[in-house]
């Protein structure tokens, strides 16, 4: 999705265009480029979940051993990080692993949108988590979760500094949980069309220019074969480190 | 979409001011109103309908696995009983054997001994009838010998002098 104009604009591809537009309550609600693959994302994981599970075989298919994997991984995940009383995050944390990482590797399709290049959506994912985390947290220990900002066995002065610290790192948890999401999908995908780009140009220039651009082909080659690494990988770490935040909600005492 | 594309070709001015996307918040309210119906939705259609067909079907191959490997042991515990059984039935067959053997043994020779004790009896009865018919046959051959010196006697003695001598004085005559 180069600009039609020709310009070299590696941004374009971020760009929220209206399919239906539409209003709702004064707000803009409307249809757009990220609302489809939003859609999209959320259709395949339905499908697949729900298809390759039709037959409820002893002995697993391809497409079912491919979503129990997902499953069983997810679960591993949870078990070692929250034990088996975690497993009530389970359909949240799973959730939010495949929708992640759907995203993510739809966005790698080319001329396709990353809803994951958004920082709304990331900011918005992650303090899904960062509420469930503190309501879960006063719900399950009452006010004995503050006791997350002050490990125990901690002389009394030295509370005075380690509270604040743990208050801060608290709040940056949704910040960089979001934009740690956000901001490898955005350079990745910039990365991407800046390579390619350079590739296009290099070739059309004629002479000994073409050969050269074989340094970006190759390139651009490694560059996607890493995005698809960094696409799982950002869904991984998302969903490992709502179950890391998640265990402080359970076990706040350090 | 072609509009928005005519304006920025054709106005560079405000493309320019158009801001970095992510950060476009009139973009914000329709993005959020999306995911969180999406989000809503997908989360709904997992955690009721997707995930709990899985984890039974998780559950059900692990309880199949777990009932398998349960019987195998129970099959082979119970193969383990089996030779257990057989190998006391074997023992227990060779003891009887042996007991059985050593009975006939004795038997057998309790009989042996017996009817040799029986024949040697008989023998040694034997031997002394005949021992005793033997005495028998010399005191009547001895007493035949007296009787018939006797008569020789008599037969003589009448021979000679032509009287017959009673027998009793043949008899005197011949034991003195």
């Amino acid at each position: 999705m180069a600009s039609s104009n020709g310009e070299f604009d590696p941004i374009h591809q971020f760009e929220i265009q209206k399919i239906f537009p539409m209003e709702f309550m004064g707000y803009d609600t409307s249809f757009t480029n990220s609302s489809l693959f939003m859609v999209l994302a959320v259709g395949l994981i339905s499908v697949f979940l729900i298809f390759s599970m039709r037959g409820r075989a002893l002995v697993p298919g391809r497409w079912q051993n491919l979503a129990e994997l997902f499953y069983e991984f997810v679960a591993n995940l949870l078990r070692n990080i929250l034990g088996e009383e975690g497993m009530k995050f389970f359909p949240l944390v799973f959730t939010l692993f495949l929708f992640v990482l759907f995203c993510n590797f739809l966005g790698m399709l080319p001329g396709s949108f990353t809803v994951t290049s958004h920082l709304v959506v990331t900011a918005a994912l992650a303090l899904l988590v960062i509420a469930i985390v503190i309501g879960y947290g006063f719900y399950k220990n009452g006010l004995g979760f503050l006791k997350l900002f002050a490990p125990s066995a901690v002389p009394l002065p030295m509370l005075f500094i380690i509270v604040p610290i743990e208050v801060i790192s608290f709040l940056a948890r949704p910040v960089s949980l979001s934009i740690r999401l956000f901001a490898n999908m955005l350079a990745g995908h910039i990365t991407l069309k800046v390579f390619a780009y350079f590739l296009v140009s290099l070739a059309s220039a004629g002479g000994l220019l073409s050969f050269l651009s074989v340094g970006p082909l190759l390139l651009g080659v490694a560059m996607t074969a890493m995005e698809f690494l960094v696409a799982f990988l950002q869904a991984f770490i998302f969903a490992t480190l709502t179950c890391i935040y998640l265990n402080d909600a359970m076990h706040p005492s350090h | 979409m072609a509009e928005q594309h005519n304006t920025e070709i054709h106005a560079p001015s405000q493309g320019h001011e158009k801001s970095f996307p992510p950060f476009d918040t009139t973009t914000y309210s329709s993005q959020l109103f999306w995911l969180i119906i999406c989000f809503t939705f997908l989360y709904v259609v997992l955690s009721k309908l997707a995930l709990p067909r899985i984890g039974e079907v998780l559950e059900e191959r692990r309880d199949r696995i777990q009932r398998d490997l349960d019987k195998a042991a129970q099959l082979h515990e119970e193969t383990q009983a089996a030779i257990a059984t057989y190998e006391e039935a074997l023992a227990s067959a060779r003891a009887k054997a042996n007991t059985i053997a050593d009975e006939t043994r004795a038997k057998l020779n309790a009989e042996i001994a017996d009817e040799r004790a029986q024949i040697e009896q008989e023998i040694t009865k034997k031997a002394l009838d005949a021992e005793t018919s033997i005495r028998q046959a010399k005191t009547e051959a001895l007493g035949q010998v007296n009787k018939i010196a006797a008569q020789t006697t008599q037969t003589i003695v009448e021979k000679l002098i032509g009287a017959k001598p009673s027998s009793s004085d043949v008899d005197s005559v011949l034991r003195s």
